[in-house]
């Protein structure tokens, strides 16, 4: 069976990201998952456990600082160089900003399509995407070279296949052309212990209607008692009431939890496009002609700050 | 410094947009279309860099001929000059492929610094720095919240999930911005009236070296097989709040089995 790349993701903190499970499930699909693991000196023995719980048949290492210290091009030449000798089915990379960036400078030096934002891949490798704010599903395929594609997180349910993931560190050989944009400082921000936001099973994000950034602890206290991550509306982002970096929508995250919570927050086609394939969605709105209404599966037209509370309270009592 | 911005014209992303049916391709048609908002950023960040430190800004677009309105949109907010990549046989083209003829302008424009959003708002396909970064063997920043230039030297900070990081590059380098970079003008009238007279260039493939069999669905490294509307969400329980509505929502979440 041919090999199929995943290209993992993963952070120091968290580990192995759940997208890259998701990925090794669906490679399985495809023929014998391979993980890539591209990072700083040790990383794949971090993470050979997790990534042979999920079906990875092997693991190529590459490590060290020539990967680590600069923007994507080392890392894709690593994998181009790999993808020439292995021949593999595919390759899945996340479609986060980073695999994305891969992908692109892959797709480049491969001569190769590139399909972005999957949701599904079928074993012939056709792929689902959904454009415009989750209006359309289109099926798409690759005509030229393999299939070369970015996974969405929470898009196919990891499940565990256990296989015995061998070890093999690659030769990093970079060329100065690779070594162009150099990171010079990794600043840590906002460390919690919410779960990343578009990894997350449950999102409570907050709008304008949460009205300044010390309400906000109401979203957040929300958020931690569903185990969910905090989102924000563009309004909200804009209004200095939450940071950019949780910004869901058109120009923010993508998100596609099993639950969104949308509090304070009118629907606007802007932030519909980061949330509307979410699979429950429930809003608090106290304007009950608010579009987020269309897409909530439970609405409550109403004063958040009078329901948000009691809802919690709610949540403690059944706990 | 010698900067060129990219712009893409896409349909409002406040308005329905679909794909066509004939051939699958962005419906251009239907929808208002616009400046690619985050372009607008590009801009900005643009027009802030030869304040200070001087030089020229030039926007460049590839797209139909309808695609002047945007270019003399974005020439009215103060940008010096356009060129206009069009060519009947660009239609359907592929990132991929798109990458190789913008690259190719860009080889015949010179830029110290090439500018873009971080993402157009109809594909959001996040590809086209780097594409172009490859191809022009050039660093390429993306996703800056802030960029600093000094003399040669570029500094941009970039969020992460984690955080942020301080990545450094010598020009010519390519970065791509955030909407939370700057906050861009609105065009003065003057600006608007200047646009009218300020010099877009057009540029053929032939005028790029780049054949037609190399774009368009002759050229296409993908294909979309097939597309259809998602069936409309139906909108579930709402109710007005009486007193009890938070735990009324907590049942609910209870019945989903999220609590």
């Amino acid at each position: 069976m041919s090999e199929v790349l995943v290209v993992v993701e993963a952070t120091a903190e968290f580990g192995v990201k759940k997208v890259t499970l998701e990925m090794l499930t669906l490679a399985r699909e495809l023929g014998s998952p391979s993980a890539v693991v591209l990072g700083g000196a040790g990383a794949a023995e971090a993470l050979a456990g997790k990534l042979g719980e999920y079906g990875a048949e092997k693991i190529y290492a590459a490590e060290g600082d020539e990967i680590d210290g600069y923007l994507v091009a080392p890392k894709a030449t690593v994998v181009a160089d790999l993808v020439k000798r292995v021949q593999p089915a595919a390759v899945l990379l996340a479609s986060s900003q980073e695999g994305k960036e891969i992908a692109a400078r892959l797709a480049v030096k491969l001569d190769n399509g590139i399909l972005t934002d999957v949701v599904g891949l079928s074993a012939d490798g056709t792929a689902t995407q959904v454009a415009f704010a989750g209006s359309t599903i289109v099926k798409s395929k690759v005509t030229r070279g393999l299939p070369l594609v970015t996974v969405r997180p929470n898009s196919v349910n990891p499940t565990p296949a256990a296989a015995s993931a061998s070890v093999e560190q690659l030769t990093v050989a970079v060329t100065d052309s690779d070594k162009l944009a150099k990171v010079v400082d990794r600043v840590a921000e906002q460390k919690g212990s919410r779960p990343e936001l578009t990894e997350a099973g449950v999102v409570v994000s907050g709008g304008r209607g949460v009205g300044n950034a010390d309400n906000f602890k109401l979203v957040e206290e929300l958020a931690d008692l569903l185990g969910g991550a905090v989102g924000a509306s563009r309004a909200a982002v804009d209004s200095g009431f939450y940071p950019h970096q949780f910004q869901v929508g058109q120009t923010g995250k993508t998100v596609s939890p099993q639950l969104y919570v949308a509090l304070g927050i009118s629907g606007a086609i802007q932030h519909r496009a980061g949330m509307q394939t979410s699979k429950t969605i429930v809003a608090v709105n106290k304007d009950g002609e608010a579009p987020i209404f269309e897409l909530a599966d439970f609405g409550v037209v109403g004063d958040l700050f009078k329901i948000v509370p009691q809802a919690a309270e709610e949540i403690r009592k059944r706990k | 410094m010698n900067i060129v911005v990219l712009v893409k014209q896409v349909p409002d992303s406040g308005a329905d947009r679909n794909l066509r049916t004939d051939d699958n391709t962005v419906d251009r048609g239907s929808a208002n279309n616009v400046i690619n908002e985050m372009d607008e950023y590009a801009i900005e960040e643009a027009l802030k860099i030869k304040e200070a430190h001087g030089g020229e800004v030039t926007i460049l677009t590839m797209g139909p001929d309808r695609a002047t309105e945007s270019i003399r949109k974005a020439l009215s907010m103060g940008p010096d000059k356009a060129v206009h990549v069009v060519d009947d046989a660009l239609h359907g083209s592929c990132a991929v492929a798109t990458s190789k003829v913008l690259a190719a302008a860009l080889g015949q424009l010179n830029a110290d610094l090439v500018l873009c959003g971080s993402e157009s708002t109809d594909g959001r396909v996040q590809v086209m720095p780097h594409m172009l970064a490859e191809r022009l063997g050039i660093a390429a920043l993306t996703g800056a919240r802030k960029l600093t230039v000094d003399g040669a030297t570029l500094t941009v900070e970039r969020q992460t999930e984690e955080g942020y990081e301080v990545v450094t590059a010598s020009t010519p380098a390519i970065v791509s911005v955030w909407d939370t970079i700057n906050e861009p003008r609105y065009p003065s009238f003057k600006g608007i009236m200047a646009a009218k007279k300020k010099p877009v260039q057009t540029l053929s493939l032939a005028d790029l070296g780049v054949a037609a069999n190399e774009v368009g669905f002759d050229g296409a490294t993908s294909a979309v097989v097939e597309h259809s509307k998602r069936p409309p969400r139906s909108g579930g329980v709402k109710v007005t709040d009486e007193g009890s509505g938070g735990t009324q929502l907590v049942e609910f979440l209870a019945t989903e089995k999220f609590v």
